[in-house]
């Protein structure tokens, strides 16, 4: 006898608001499940505070059973980092897109890595500007085509995608956990996640994770080619995976600075 | 086409050489019209990281000397002061399209008058700005043309005050050359990069937005504000009907303004003795023409899809007078004719 | 009064809703008229109720929207509830007939409405995607203000391209449209003279 399988969704997820506004084939649906399940395993819902930016992560701002605060487009990571220092105890959580974090929030993940900000950082790419359209974002591939690349994004005029992992990752001080995960590997993005919350839990700096994604109605794809977006083309250029851990530092020079002449 | 579409096409028209601009609901079609049309005429665009920068490159854009322009709405609006109030002090001939959307904070991306205060006065000075409100698609394609020709003769950031239901709507409209209307475009000059070696050919271009001492900068400031004062009769616009013998002065601006027009139409069929005043330009502001016509009235009033914004123009330029002003304040909702009738009675104010 | 007709659209994203408004509205400016159309849209752009407005007359629009609509059509069941706020006393509500419970019981029996076998049309005597075309014809026969040529015009305008591709297309549409507009044109009596 068949049994229909629910599928099991995470506890922090609120259900009332469910089915969720996300369209067709969104990553957002996935992310924030490895998101909530990573809450789940560390047990840590009553103090999690989840902050969400403008575009398409402005669409969960219900979407869990955790008190939440949508702001303003890439302000997203400041408001937390000011939550943080006000109330430690708390565990904040900045879901951004990468219009958000790396174009109009750049100045801020530059100002909160070099702080080591103890916030964890969940970047949803999907290499365009989805909610006012589809323009281009920071992660267009070049040559790809966007509402403001018309003809290809042309590299010679408009630069090359940003990797913010690895952004974070070269100025970042020890303790900074950074990684870059997939929709197309739930358990590994889950993974990172979790490792990333840990990070802030232990005190022992920024935690930064990218997460690869799909936006099928910007990107005029369907559901193959979608996939193939993601798993193919957006791989070549942001590369899966961890890029430093907590033991260490930044690559290249990296002075500790003796702190001089301040009472402890 | 939309007004969007109509903005795009004016700014082609006006000879506009570049856009800076970022995505935000509802001015983003301006950009994906001008992306596409503008290699084939050889302009210039680049998407900034935001709106600081945005509102900045198009600083550099006129000092280059080019008619640079950008559009924006909203919290964008808002972060497009910065440049403003620069462009303000060092008398730069920006061109910034506004479509205005519901406020504060991120509230609605359709529509509002709300961002009045914040285009005319959002800098930290005095708000030395030509901003125009068009009300429809032919005035939209007509003021943008304006701006740059307004802003490069006079030199004071101009603004273009739509809204997100003009961005948003298809009406008629008739696009044209400006030169076979007889209009010429102002030329421009740069600021920087001149020709000539500096210090030997040339003195250098010199240019801060700084000054040491009290004394310096409120020469500066006045010298500005004369200047002001003296353009404003050739560059103030306004519009007016029925208002010989009108008991009842109704006032509105931008899109507004169609439907006030048409009530005073309604209440005239009806034999009552209303009349419509429209601002075209809130700065400078028709203060001047306005008072005697309110002088006159009974009562008037204010209509606007904001919470009085339009209203405290209209109370400051007409201080004194002791004709009474309501108003019919309705924060980012849009307005019909009917209930425009229906307050007017509900009031008694005819 | 001059002739002045206000029409509203509901229905779900995809059902063609802007398609319709823009073709209609488009067609009254070819013939003449002043026409203005506006979508309805709100932050969550994606998955909301697709509402559009239309408004046809010989002046110039006075505002883009308007509070009760002339005729006002619903052809999804959240769009049913959606427009309540633009169906008045006089309103003709136009409707999918597969709604008709929804209808009667947010609008009561008196209102004045006019089911469309839209659905069953597409699906058994054309092909689901002309539905919307359907409904375009019973706007153009319920109001009667416009010549079937100014629709066809706008619908060549709209569609042309993908008319190009397959010329069956092109036929398939005019037949939704005839189909209709008998509909339609039963039912009428409002647009002309108001």
């Amino acid at each position: 006898m068949a049994i229909a399988a629910q599928p099991q969704m995470p506890r922090v997820w609120r259900a009332e608001t469910k089915p969720h506004k996300f369209c067709p084939g969104c990553g957002h649906g996935i992310v924030l499940k490895a998101l909530g399940e990573a809450i789940d395993a560390l047990d840590i819902q009553e103090r999690t505070i989840f902050g969400c930016d403008i575009g398409c992560s402005l669409l969960s701002w219900d979407f869990f059973n955790l008190d939440t605060v949508q702001t303003h487009h890439g302000r997203t990571t400041p408001v937390l980092v000011g939550i943080k220092r006000a109330r430690p105890e708390l565990v904040v959580v900045s879901y951004m897109g990468d219009g958000g974090a790396y174009a109009i929030g750049a100045q801020h993940l530059v100002s909160s890595a070099s702080r080591n900000d103890l916030v964890t950082i969940i970047v949803v790419n999907n290499t365009v500007y989805a909610m006012t359209g589809g323009q281009m974002a920071p992660t267009t591939l070049p040559g790809q085509k966007t509402e403001t690349t018309p003809y290809g994004r042309d590299a010679r005029l408009t630069g090359r995608p940003i990797l913010g992992p690895e952004l974070v990752a070269a100025i970042a001080p020890p303790g900074a956990y950074v990684a870059r995960g997939s929709i197309a590997n739930i358990v590994q993005l889950k993974n990172f996640i979790q490792k990333g919350l840990q990070n802030q839990l232990e005190g022992r700096g920024i935690a930064f994770i990218e997460a690869l994604s799909s936006c099928p109605t910007n990107w005029h794809t369907n559901a193959a080619a979608t996939w193939g977006f993601v798993e193919k083309e957006m791989t070549a250029y942001f590369p899966v995976g961890e890029l430093r851990t907590p033991e260490e530092g930044p690559s290249g020079r990296f002075q500790e600075v003796p702190a001089r002449g301040f009472q402890s | 086409m939309t007004g969007n579409e109509v903005v795009a096409w004016a700014a082609l028209a006006a000879g506009a050489d570049i856009m800076y601009g970022y995505p935000i609901t509802p001015q983003n079609e301006i950009m994906h019209y001008w992306t596409r049309m503008a290699p084939k005429y050889e302009r210039g665009f680049l998407q900034t990281e935001d709106e600081i920068s945005a509102g900045f490159a198009t600083v550099g854009g006129v000092l280059a000397g080019k008619r640079a322009f950008t559009a924006t709405a909203g919290p964008g609006n808002i972060l497009m002061q910065e440049a403003m109030a620069m462009a303000e002090m060092m008398r730069l001939p920006t061109v910034v399209v506004v479509t205005q959307r519901g406020g504060p904070s991120t509230a609605t991306v359709i529509y509002s008058q709300q961002e009045l205060n914040l285009t005319c006065f959002g800098g930290n000075g005095e708000g030395l700005r030509i901003v125009y409100s068009p009300s429809s698609h032919d005035e939209l394609f007509l003021y943008t043309i304006k701006a740059f020709n307004s802003a490069w003769k006079y030199r004071f950031p101009t603004f273009v005050l739509g809204d997100g239901y003009q961005s948003k709507m298809r009406e008629p409209v008739t696009i044209f050359d400006p030169e076979a209307r007889g209009i010429t475009m102002e030329p421009c000059r740069p600021m920087v990069g001149l020709s000539g070696l500096p210090g030997e050919e040339r003195d250098p271009a010199h240019l801060r937005n700084t000054y040491n001492l009290e004394d310096e900068l409120y020469e500066v400031l006045m010298t500005a504000i004369k200047e002001y004062e003296a353009i404003a009769p050739q560059v103030v616009e306004w519009d007016t009907y029925a208002v010989d013998d009108a008991e009842l002065l109704i006032i509105a601006h931008g899109v507004v303004s169609r439907a006030a027009r048409a009530a005073v139409v309604s209440l005239r069929e009806r034999g009552f003795k209303a009349g419509y005043f429209r601002p075209v330009t809130l700065k400078p502001f028709p203060a001047e023409t306005l008072r005697p016509l309110a002088a006159r009235a009974r009562n008037l009033l204010v209509v606007e899809s904001a919470y009085g914004q339009l209203k405290r123009q209209v109370q400051a330029g007409l201080y004194g007078l002791e004709t009474p002003v309501t108003g019919y304040l309705r924060p980012g909702m849009g307005i019909t004719p009917e209930e425009i009738v229906e307050f007017v009675h509900a009031k008694e104010l005819i | 009064m001059d002739f002045n007709l206000k029409i509203a659209l509901a229905g779900e994203g995809g059902q063609g809703v802007q398609s319709v408004a823009e073709i209609i509205t488009e067609a009254a400016y070819q013939a003449g008229f002043q026409a203005l159309y506006i979508p309805n849209f709100g932050v969550e752009q994606r998955g909301g109720v697709s509402v559009a407005f239309v408004q046809i007359s010989r002046e110039p629009v006075s505002a883009p929207k308007f509070t009760t609509g002339d005729i006002v059509v619903a052809l999804s069941h959240r769009a049913v509830e959606r427009v309540r706020q633009y169906v008045g006393e006089k309103t003709l509500l136009v409707y999918e007939v597969g709604l008709e419970d929804d209808v009667l019981q947010v609008y009561g029996e008196r209102q004045r409405r006019l089911a469309v076998p839209a659905l069953a049309i597409a699906q058994e005597e054309m092909h689901p995607r002309v539905f919307n075309v359907i409904i375009l014809g019973v706007l153009v026969g319920v109001t009667g203000f416009l010549e079937h040529r100014d629709v066809e015009q706008a619908l060549e305008r709209q569609f042309g391209h993908k008319f190009a591709q397959d010329p069956d297309l092109r036929e398939l549409n005019y037949r939704a449209l005839d189909r209709g507009y008998e509909i339609g044109s039963g039912k009428r009596e409002v647009g002309n003279g108001r």
